[in-house]
């Protein structure tokens, strides 16, 4: 019996291997994207009152969506709580995970994941009521923290705080709109996330200047979409939409005048190259001449998308820091188109 | 009267006096009110007691829902309307979360166009099931009960007609199959319907519904489940998972009291494990451990996963109520049976089933009502059930740090639900005791 | 005389197994354990294919490292050095911390609804009938979330036990309620709190002996002795003797407030909220179900009875002591200890206000930062079936004996 099984397994396992790759041949079969995003974040992914997607990760998730099936549309947009989002992308339950997931050596290693890019660099904050009269995160000892449990930030804080020497009292939260309750009502001194979500939070308080964001940022959190391990094509194809859509920014591509710009060569062969208008770039990647056209289409350049979601006209009012193009002082660096 | 009388009875009434009404405090309220609340020292303590907890409790409960605003379309437009109306800081209630987002919290991200469909495909189930509820409506409505899951997946999802049609097909030639070779044995008939109704599945029932859509398109707009969510979520994965239980119940409740050993031990490790573990828990494997368990490739939708896992943790409780449904009839019913020389599948289909899930439907009931309420339970997993989607209104900018009037609302609409269900089955159980004396 | 002819012996033939019910039975359940065994033999191939196939492998070593994240509350001293075993273990005593003070709070909250819902004062057997649906008709998760709201909203923030005057005072001295936690006293023991602890346990005894020797006096004789009070005496008067003797060993830490920094109490223990809400909501939701049972328990007693006892001289509070409670008894306690059940599976909820049970340590964040999902589920399933195991073993035991009392 148990000879039988371990057979069947090793036979099995090697069809598996072979039958392992090809993420886009299942993505067009499907003719849908399953993508994996946040249940409830304002600025990245969150449904509005039409039930409509929308949000920073949900944008590019439409970008892999038009630059494979040629529509913005064609996604399944799957919810993931933090606890489980990484078992269903490796269970094959999404195609590939845009849910604010830091890149970290654990999960690339250890979990089988792969972080193709880096389409946000956050870091940890802490957000306290002006009341508290605290000025330093080191100056927190003793404070009740709230902290959004199945997170890094669980262990950066437990990691700062012994860094430094200083106690402090975890209240783990559920989830965001519970965390910001909870703080709210007091019953935390103070509430650590990401700076993008601390921002995000405080624009829906009654009066966001009893609030301040901590100088510091306490972590790296490099957030990116996330894929399966082993699937390289797959990676290939969401790493360089998401670089056509930083590249698109570099060289003044935009929602707006890409049509114009692909209708004919231009005077800059890069962006003929991105564009499909000079060589074969679409097709070394199974895609489509146009899917970078398709990809800037679907939601505009990373700027675009940035400022449309997070920007500094949203309630969110974000700056673009670390995440303005390298050329403004940012880290957004994108490989060459060649 | 007698001289006799007239002298040794000083007085005597000859007329009789009208009747007096009894004293004030032994009358109407006053009455009421001493017996019922100032009995004695005790009962006075209690009542102080009780109306201090009642005054406690509405106190600040009541302004605030009545001073309630419900023409805003986000929480600052509310503060300023408050602000306006009645001043800062005073506390009051912004129901206009609520006239917003109803709609969310009752369909989910169901089109707004289809909004019908949810409320028919109800419809068309409670019509399906309303005569086993109340026996004394005509049988002949129960031929609608066969039709109707058909009906309402295709309702619920949308799509051509033809995939339901087709799939119903196979049941209407399983029960051709059955009754043709029923003279041959109640196994070969069984072997012969099934054998038949799953190669019909299997290869004939996807073409012939592809056939039937290119000559007759004919169809509803499809509806993704992820888009199912709010009190509709809950209602279809809780009566989905009842209706679906209730056939795996009842075989697993036979299987435990069937004197063979190891049928009836496969079935107490069943439902034993089924039930030592919480439903969190079970979802949780549904979410996170099933497609280790299946094919390498097998990808089906969550909410079918959830509703699959939600099937067999009820069938181990559904199989709990008939088992006592079936302990409580009396012997002499098993023993008649015997004794008529039924089979045991005629004597479980003639005489022991219908008198034992009469019996059970009170606590069939009951399970669907702890069933129904355990379904929030899925916004832990992420189904955009009315607690998650409260999170998620919460989470907005429109809606940001609103709670108290979301909760309220989904606790309401829960209640009226149970509630209803509740007396139903009360009302049941005594309409039931009464027909056995 | 024989009559009775031997049946015809004929050979055995195959369809006999389908078709004589002697050997049916047999065929069936090899026909099912072939099926079982096919199923799980499926199920198990599928797992091994799959984890190769995502380069996992079945391992509980991931238990022996350094968990790394920190814990609200604990029974037992944890640091984020621990191990994930050690935040599982921590998990599991929270699961029980809560399973335990719920189930006793649930049975005095329920047994007082289920009485005072057959109380003849109107108002207060309403009030009851409206808890008891209220809480019967609304999904627990509901309810955790809106006694952890409220509890939030309805305490003052540690802040207001600041300063000569201050907003709000610690009960008696020495419970102070706030918005993070409810902060009590813990004890100190000092030299000699052994001997003190010696000294409770021989009165408990002394207290149980004299129990005994009471109810065989009785028995023998008829003469009833004293039995509470000489037991509270005995409870009581040596410990105090020995307490004021050995000076005060034990001693109680009082929560104080730190005036300057960021408030916080130091100090005694502190209950988080998220264990109050969630042991108080666990606690109404499950004695409203036991309400029920009690109510079911006392009307299921013949008014006979009672009118028998009355009949023969008891007094009400030896009627309800002697002949209605160990009848009622016998209708309430198998369901009550399901409830127990459902309790302690109802405590996995936990995560909805995030206490650190057994769901959210091993089943949440461990399972999350280990990527360990089938072993982690895995256990946590096991410990689930532990408990309820040990919870029904008790409910047969109890059932078996009551069971062996009936004439």
């Amino acid at each position: 019996m148990k000879k039988s099984v371990l057979l069947g397994t090793l036979t099995l396992a090697g069809l598996a291997g072979v039958a392992q790759a090809a993420t886009l041949d299942d993505v067009r079969g499907r003719d849908a994207l399953n993508c994996g995003v946040n249940p409830g974040l304002t600025g990245f992914a969150a449904p509005d009152a039409s039930g409509k997607w929308q949000g920073f990760d949900v944008d590019f998730c439409r970008a892999v969506a038009a630059a494979t099936l040629g529509d913005p549309e064609k996604v399944n947009y799957i919810p993931l709580s933090g606890e489980t989002r990484f078992t269903a992308l490796a269970a094959g339950e999404v195609d590939v995970l845009a849910r604010n997931s830091t890149w970290t050596y654990s999960r690339d290693t250890d979990l089988n994941l792969d972080f193709p890019a880096v389409n946000y660099y956050d870091g940890q904050g802490f957000l306290v009521p002006r009341a508290l009269g605290v000025t330093s995160a080191k100056e927190l000892d003793g404070a009740t923290v709230c902290i959004q449990t199945g997170t890094t930030t669980e262990l950066n804080l437990a990691d700062f705080f012994r860094v430094n020497g200083i106690t402090y009292e975890p209240v783990p939260i559920a989830n965001d709109a519970e965390g910001r309750q909870q703080y709210l009502a007091g019953a935390c001194d103070t509430y650590t996330t990401d700076a993008s979500g601390l921002a995000s939070v405080r624009t829906t308080f009654e009066t966001p200047d009893d609030h301040i964001i901590l100088p510091e940022i306490i972590s790296k959190e490099p957030l990116g979409p996330a894929v399966r391990h082993g699937d390289n094509d797959w990676a290939d194809i969401v790493r360089w939409t998401f670089n056509a859509l930083v590249a698109a920014e570099e060289l003044g591509v935009t929602s707006a005048n890409v049509a114009e710009m692909a209708a004919a060569p231009t005077e800059n062969p890069e962006i003929n190259r991105l564009l499909g208008t000079e060589g074969e770039f679409g097709a070394m990647m199974g895609l489509e001449p146009q899917w970078a056209v398709q990809a800037i289409q679907a939601g505009g350049n990373y700027g675009e998308i940035f400022e449309r979601n997070l920007g500094e006209a949203t309630p969110i009012g974000l700056a673009r820091g670390l995440n303005a193009q390298w050329t403004q002082g940012g880290l957004l660096y994108t490989p060459p188109f060649r | 009267m007698s001289d006799l009388d007239a002298q040794t009875i000083a007085y005597a009434r000859d007329t009789m006096l009208p009747p007096a009404p009894p004293p004030r405090r032994e009358a109407g309220a006053v009455r009421w009110v001493r017996e019922n609340l100032f009995s004695g020292p005790l009962n006075i303590i209690l009542t102080l007691l009780a109306l201090w907890l009642l005054w406690a409790a509405l106190r600040d409960v009541l302004p605030w829902a009545f001073r309630g605003i419900w023409r805003a379309d986000s929480v600052s437009e509310c503060r300023t309307i408050r602000n306006e109306l009645y001043g800062e800081g005073v506390s009051a209630a912004c129901w206009g979360v609520i006239r917003s987002r109803w709609q969310q919290l009752v369909f989910g991200f169901y089109p707004s166009s289809e909004l019908w469909r949810p409320p028919l495909a109800l419809i068309v189930f409670l019509l399906a099931i309303l005569p086993v509820l109340f026996a004394n409506l005509p049988r002949r409505l129960l031929w609608l009960a066969p039709a109707a899951p058909f009906a309402i997946v295709w309702l619920l999802w949308g799509g051509p007609i033809w995939g339901p049609v087709a799939a119903a097909l196979g049941f209407v030639l399983a029960w051709v199959v059955w009754k043709a070779l029923a003279s041959r044995g109640l196994l070969v008939a069984f072997l012969g319907a099934l054998v038949v109704s799953v190669l019909y599945w299997a290869f004939l029932a996807r073409p012939l519904a592809a056939a039937l859509t290119s000559i007759l398109p004919l169809g509803l707009t499809p509806v993704r489940s992820a888009d199912f969510g709010g009190f509709t979520l809950s209602i279809v994965i809780g009566l989905s998972g009842i209706s679906l239980s209730l056939p795996l119940g009842v075989l697993l409740a036979l299987a435990r009291r069937s004197e063979m050993f190891i049928i009836s031990k496969i079935a107490v490790i069943y439902i034993e494990v089924i039930r030592g573990v919480p439903l969190i828990v079970w979802l949780l494997v549904a979410q996170v451990l099933l497609n280790y368990f299946l094919p390498r490739g097998t990808n089906f939708d969550i909410l079918l996963r959830v509703i699959i896992m939600v099937t067999l943790f009820a069938a181990a409780y559904i199989a709990e109520v008939i088992r006592g449904g079936l302990a409580a009839l009396p012997r002499g019913q098993y023993e008649a049976a015997d004794a008529l020389g039924l089979g045991y599948w005629q004597a479980m289909q003639l005489i022991v089933l219908p008198q034992a899930l009469k019996i059970s439907i009170p606590g069939i009931v009951n399970s669907f009502i702890g069933l129904f309420k355990d379904t929030t339970l899925v916004s832990i997993i992420s189904l955009f059930d009315p607690m998650r989607m409260s999170s998620t209104i919460r989470a907005t900018t429109e809606w940001g740090g609103i709670y108290w009037e979301l909760y309220i609302f989904v606790a309401a609409v829960f209640f009226v639900f149970c509630f209803a269900m509740s007396r139903y089955s009360i009302w049941l159980e005594q309409r039931l005791e009464r027909s056995h004396r | 005389m024989t009559i009775a002819a031997e049946p015809p012996r004929r050979a055995f033939r195959p369809g006999q197994l389908l078709y004589d019910t002697r050997y049916r039975g047999i065929t069936i359940q090899v026909v099912a354990l072939i099926l079982l065994v096919a199923l799980i033999a499926f199920l198990v191939r599928n797992l091994v294919v799959n984890l190769h196939a995502l380069g996992k492998d079945f391992d509980f070593g991931f238990l022996g490292n350094r968990a790394g994240y920190d814990i609200g509350q604990t029974l037992i001293p944890y640091t984020n050095n621990d191990s994930h075993a050690r935040a599982a273990l921590v998990g599991i005593l929270n699961t029980l911390l809560v399973a335990g003070l719920g189930c006793v709070t649930a049975t005095v909250l329920g047994v007082l609804a289920g009485v005072l819902r057959l109380s003849k004062n109107w108002i207060v057997s309403r009030l009851m009938t409206v808890y008891v649906e209220a809480f019967r008709n609304v999904p627990l998760l509901l309810w955790i979330v809106l006694v952890y709201a409220v509890l939030s909203e309805a305490t003052p923030a540690p802040t207001a036990f600041r300063g000569e005057d201050a907003e709000a005072s610690k009960l008696f001295g020495l419970i102070a309620f706030t918005n993070r936690g409810t902060y009590i006293p813990s004890l100190v023991w000092g030299e000699g709190a052994s001997t003190l602890g010696v000294v409770l346990v021989l009165s408990i005894l002394a207290a149980l002996v004299w129990r005994a020797f009471a109810r065989r006096r009785q028995e023998a004789t008829g003469q009833p002795l004293p039995v509470l009070w000489v037991s509270l005496a005995l409870l009581v008067l040596p410990f105090a003797l020995t307490f004021l003797l050995l000076g005060a060993p034990l001693t109680l830490d009082v929560p104080t407030i730190r005036e300057t920094g960021i408030a916080r109490f130091n100090g005694g223990i502190n209950v988080l909220n998220s264990l109050v809400a969630l042991w108080i909501a666990l606690a109404l939701y499950t004695g409203a179900f036991i309400a029920e049972i009690v109510r079911g328990g006392i009307l299921a007693v013949s008014r006979g009875q009672s009118e028998a006892a009355f009949a023969l001289g008891l007094r009400p509070g030896r009627t309800m002591r002697l002949v209605i409670l160990p009848q009622a008894l016998r209708v309430i306690i198998p369901p009550l200890i399901s409830q127990y059940l459902n309790l302690t599976k109802n405590s996995s909820l936990a995560v909805a206000v995030g206490y650190a049970d057994v769901r959210a340590t091993l089943g949440g964040v461990t399972m999350n930062q280990t990527g360990r999902e089938l072993e982690s589920i895995l256990l946590l399933g096991l410990f689930y079936l532990v408990v309820s195991l040990i919870i029904s073993g008790v409910m047969n035991i109890y059932n078996r004996r009551i069971a062996l009392k009936e004439r």
